[in-house]
């Protein structure tokens, strides 16, 4: 009986389904205060002053500003640059600057509006055109936060040889994350003065790493505990640490808890989003359409402070060039500073970004040499054997060719192509018919030597009362863990599914699994528990214990546990010798494995009102192997519903830096009724260092939607537009500059 | 949520009489309905400090009333109510269509014709088709009882020509006199369901003897500070054919009756084309 490959229900499904689960804003914490932030109204400049209203009830609460802070004023993650609260210079629109906390909701909001903040306003630096520019220095001299440089080959002889050269320029802009429950915490001090926080996160340890800093305690004096987590997609990777320094600082100051939850009208404009991107291709072709030389400019921008730029353009850059293998390949890639909120970790990670550009460029190249962009794929895709633009050779697990080929069968592709083209040839029709592809990889884990700088550790713990525990800081945050590492555990320990627990993600008693992230909880977490299942299993063997039934565990417990309350084995990441990368030269292996995904978009155009309709989406995804096929399938669906909100829909609109329409009344996320139907087929092509095969599935459907869908609208309009989202004011703006130029 | 109900007055009228009392007694009261819009602000704090007059407990005003000449809507009606009364499907579809189109499901069970007019948003998208319908709204203060077209109760954005204490009792619906031979609601929203309007439009038109037109009304949304009619539109139709030069002309003449704006929903541009692009395919009878 084995637990793999099972739909296995959710482990937190039940409490989830009876509204039992407790989010942050369910805790009731005795005598607790609400926090809320002063943030600042303008995007650049330095405070001259903060006024309190005199004769406003100031004594009923409790203020922390910059000169409070214990430690550090920082947000400790890559860079030390963002300040926990502004302390004199403000470099973004709602920057926070100062804490307040009454044990009265509302009267801690009405508080905000009895403060006067005085500004001397700089000319801020809005786009990343005037970033490069340097029209003011952000960050260092030039304002870029991060470059990259990837070489393969010689481009310059690869032009050389070329038949076909292609240029061409893509855009992207931010995207929110719309998580259902908005960022939450609450924090405590406790009797022996251990600083605890509790909420809403993806990742633990990055929480603790951060209020270590904050408050120049050993880290045996922080504690970090998640609550029932709603939705994370990156928005809860690195913003946590600030809202969870920020209840931390108040609680400290007040003596009390202090719990600070943000409504959407704050948690939407003041938060990070998906880093908007240039990416610029010139592609050089033989005359069969094989890939000789790609030249590749990648531009992000980051917003006012590092964050997890530096590794989002990572991402980012070895995505950059698709899945095909072209012998001379340059990418050159900066991200740069703006007087923007910062932009950080979204489902994807710079990889949706990139991928962009490179499947709607084939679409470009299948154009100017006249060779379909299906033909195009197969003959340039990654198959096992290829060698990357890292050098990386790949020599397993490469499920391209399968995932493209199932798609293209199983959506009528090469039909529909014809069909359609004859629909939009009929001035009767209603609508303008289209149909798109792409093909896209993404790697899972870290990028390159992140796992080994990362080291984590993850365990399964046996109690004297005989349960079996997992231990890890990986959190359950919708996406599955739970399920996913009970089940992982179960067959390595060779026991039902229901007899694995996994413990609260709690620093207290979970070791740093590292963050829950980068498609990476499967793969590299899941791999871990396997080995420490199969440790506990070796420890038993050695005793002459098989655990078969509930007694048996009980035995066990006595024989491992002995006098003590409990029994770890943590287990801890090694790399695996073949695997090489040169952080340098970034040359060698950038990720383990990949996953792939291919996607068909079938729409229509309402020649009326411009708006698309997709009638059908097609997929095929290699995840390696899926642990629990219903959940992978839900992420599938899920990510590419979320895919789709980028190609069509979703539309941050910036005002001098600020995001204006920050509610779900007007940033527009796809309803069920705008999701459309799909049709998804896992393709496993097992990896051999992934537990039981598995690679990442978490953001692999991300990657796919937008090209595919802009390929098809474009060939249904018979405009080239080459910028997302695809909003209807977009295609009739296209099509009346196509038309004028006829 | 910043609504502090602890700073709140709340008034709980339990008929029409004591409301319009009430209301005439503290003018500055904020009028609750079925609270789809009050909630949002109720939620940004917006409302904190104020008095509330809550109406759910005014019986007779949520009331539809079918009689010979049309059909009566109380005015805290709701628009799954409305959507669901037979005189009203079977004589005003284009309110039917305009009230499945607002929110989703659950603002269609709270939120109400009454307070819809009463808020008067640019995009609210029962009012072209009260304006095809010619609506009339029905008004009770302290100073009396008021009849007023659908056409006059808009001053501006968010704004009405209602007085001091004047609330909307009901909305009358006048019976066409004969059929219409074509109708239209469109809606085009920024999605599917919960959804603003980018534009909103509703038409009737009647063809008489030999093709002429001898009726045609039609109505736009969001494209102006209040919902319009298209006058100037309209003239240019009545009392000709559908020739391609007349659907022209009344195409070209939409834009005299409106001034879109580009905002965080949509563009000019879009909103102009999009609307002349429903009203020509209308008019060409193949919408």
């Amino acid at each position: 009986m084995t637990s793999v490959g099972v739909s296995h229900r959710r482990k937190e499904g039940p409490e989830k389904l009876c509204g039992l689960a407790k989010y942050i804003d369910d805790l009731s914490l005795p005598g607790c205060l609400h926090g809320v932030t002063l943030r600042s109204t303008i995007n650049c400049g330095t405070i001259k002053s903060i006024d309190f209203e005199t004769g406003f009830p100031w004594q009923e609460y409790v203020r922390v500003s910059a000169m409070d802070i214990p430690g550090r004023n920082l947000v400790a993650l890559i860079e030390e640059d963002q300040p926990l609260l502004a302390d004199r210079k403000v470099m973004h629109p709602h920057e926070p600057i100062l804490l307040l906390a009454h044990p009265d909701r509302a009267k801690a909001y009405e508080a905000l509006k009895h403060i006067r903040v005085q500004y001397e306003a700089l000319e801020p630096v809005l786009t990343m055109e005037d970033s490069l520019a340097v029209k003011r220095a952000l960050y260092k001299e030039n304002n870029v936060f991060k470059s990259f440089l990837i070489e393969k080959g010689d481009i310059v002889k690869g032009f050389e040889s070329a038949r076909y050269t292609v240029e061409g320029e893509y855009r992207v802009w931010h995207q929110e994350q719309a998580y259902i429950e908005n960022n939450g915490m609450a924090a405590w001090v406790e009797p022996d003065g251990t600083v605890t926080v509790q909420g809403s996160m993806q990742c633990p340890y990055y929480i603790h790493k951060a209020l270590v800093k904050i408050f120049g305690l050993p880290e045996e004096k922080i504690r970090v505990i998640q609550s029932a987590t709603g939705g994370g997609f990156g928005g809860k990777e690195e913003y946590p640490s600030m809202i969870a320094g920020h209840a931390a600082l108040l609680a400290w100051k007040a003596k009390k808890p202090v719990k600070i939850v943000y409504d959407r009208a704050e948690d939407m404009p003041a938060t990070t989003k998906r880093h908007p991107a240039i990416v610029r291709h010139k592609t050089a072709l033989d005359k069969n359409g094989k890939l000789l030389a790609q030249d590749i400019d990648v531009v992000m921008d980051g917003g006012a402070y590092a964050t997890l730029s530096s590794v989002v353009l990572s991402r980012g850059t070895l995505h950059a060039a698709g899945p095909y293998e072209c012998p001379n390949v340059r990418v050159r890639s900066r991200v740069v500073a703006t007087n923007t909120p910062p932009n950080g970790a979204f489902r994807g990670f710079g990889a949706p970004q990139t991928l962009f550009a490179v499947e709607l460029h084939m679409e470009k190249i299948a154009r100017a040499v006249k060779i379909d962009s299906l033909t195009l794929r197969r003959r340039n895709l990654w198959k096992e054997g290829s060698t990357t633009a890292t050098g990386q050779v790949l020599s397993e697990s490469v499920g391209a060719c399968e995932a493209l080929e199932h798609t293209v069968k199983k959506s009528g592709y090469v039909r529909k192509v014809k069909e359609y083209a004859s629909w939009n040839r009929n001035a009767k029709k209603k609508t303008w018919k289209g149909v798109g592809l792409s093909l896209v990889h993404h790697g899972a884990g870290f990028t390159g030597s992140g796992e080994v700088y990362l080291a984590s550790k993850a365990g399964l713990s046996i109690t004297e009362d005989g349960r079996l525990q997992v231990l890890a800081a990986s959190t359950e945050i919708g996406q599955g863990t739970n399920t996913m590492f009970s089940q992982i555990a179960a067959d390595a320990l060779g026991v039902p599914f229901d007899w694995v627990e996994v413990e609260n993600p709690d620093t207290k008693f979970v070791p740093n699994s590292g963050p829950t992230v980068a498609s990476r909880t499967t793969m590299v977490v899941g791999g871990l528990v396997r080995r420490a299942a199969l440790a506990m299993k070796e420890a038993l063997a050695k005793e002459g214990l098989v655990l078969k039934t509930p007694s048996d565990v009980k035995k066990a417990a006595k024989l491992l546990c002995g006098s003590e309350p409990i029994r770890r084995f943590i287990v801890q990441y090694e790399k695996p010798a073949e695997i090489v990368w040169d952080d340098a030269t970034y040359k060698g292996d950038a990720y383990g494995a990949y996953a792939y995904a291919a996607l068909v978009a079938d729409l229509e155009i309402d020649k009326t009102t411009f708006e698309v309709k997709i009638n059908k989406l097609t997929t095929a995804q290699d995840i390696g192997k899926a642990v629990n096929p219903l959940l992978a399938e839900g992420q599938i669906i899920g990510g590419t519903a979320q895919g789709v909100g980028y190609a069509l829909l979703e539309h941050c609109v910036y005002k001098d830096g600020a995001m204006v329409n920050g509610q779900f009344t007007n940033y527009i996320i796809p309803t069920a009724m705008d999701t459309p139907a799909m049709d998804v087929k896992i393709v496993e092509k097992p990896y051999s260092r992934g537990p039981f095969g598995a690679k990442g599935v978490g953001e692999l459907p991300m990657d796919t939607p937008g090209p595919a869908i802009a390929a098809a609208v474009n060939f249904a309009a018979g405009v080239w537009i080459t910028e997302l989202p695809l909003l209807p004011e977009r295609i009739l703006k296209a099509i009346n500059e196509t038309q004028g130029q006829r | 949520m910043r609504g502090a109900p602890e700073t709140m007055a709340v008034l709980r009228p339990k008929s029409g009489a004591e409301a319009v009392k009430l209301y005439g007694q503290q003018t500055k009261a904020v009028p609750l309905a079925g609270g789809t819009d009050f909630m949002v602000l109720w939620n940004l704090g917006l409302l904190n400090g104020r008095t509330i007059l809550d109406l759910s407990g005014v019986r007779d005003w949520r009331k539809i009333a079918a009689a010979r000449t049309g059909v009566l809507v109380g005015s805290l009606a709701t628009h799954a109510e409305i959507g669901r009364h037979p005189t009203v499907r079977a004589e005003f579809p284009l309110l039917v269509s305009a009230c499945a189109t607002i929110g989703a499901a659950q603002i269609q069970n709270r939120g109400t014709l009454g307070g819809n007019i009463a808020n008067a948003s640019p995009a609210g998208d029962t009012f072209p088709s009260l304006l095809v319908y010619e609506a009339v709204v029905r008004t009770v203060s302290p100073r009396g009882k008021r009849k007023l077209p659908i056409s006059e109760v808009f001053a501006g954005v968010k704004r009405t020509t209602l007085g001091p204490g004047e609330l909307i009792e009901a909305v009358e619906l006048p019976f066409l006199d004969k059929r219409p031979s074509r109708r239209l609601f469109r809606k085009v929203g920024t999605r599917l369901a919960q959804a603003i309007s980018k534009t909103v439009a509703a038409g009737i038109l009647r063809l008489g003897k030999g093709g002429v037109v001898e009726d045609f009304r039609f109505a736009l949304g969001s494209m102006a500070p209040t919902a319009v009619r298209l006058t100037e539109a309209e003239s240019a139709v009545v009392g000709f054919k559908l020739t391609p030069a007349v659907v022209d002309e009344a195409c070209r003449r939409l834009e005299r009756s409106v001034s879109p704006i580009d905002d965080i929903r949509s563009t000019r541009e879009y909103r102009l084309e999009v609307s002349r692009n429903i009203l020509r395919s209308f008019l060409e009878g193949n919408q």
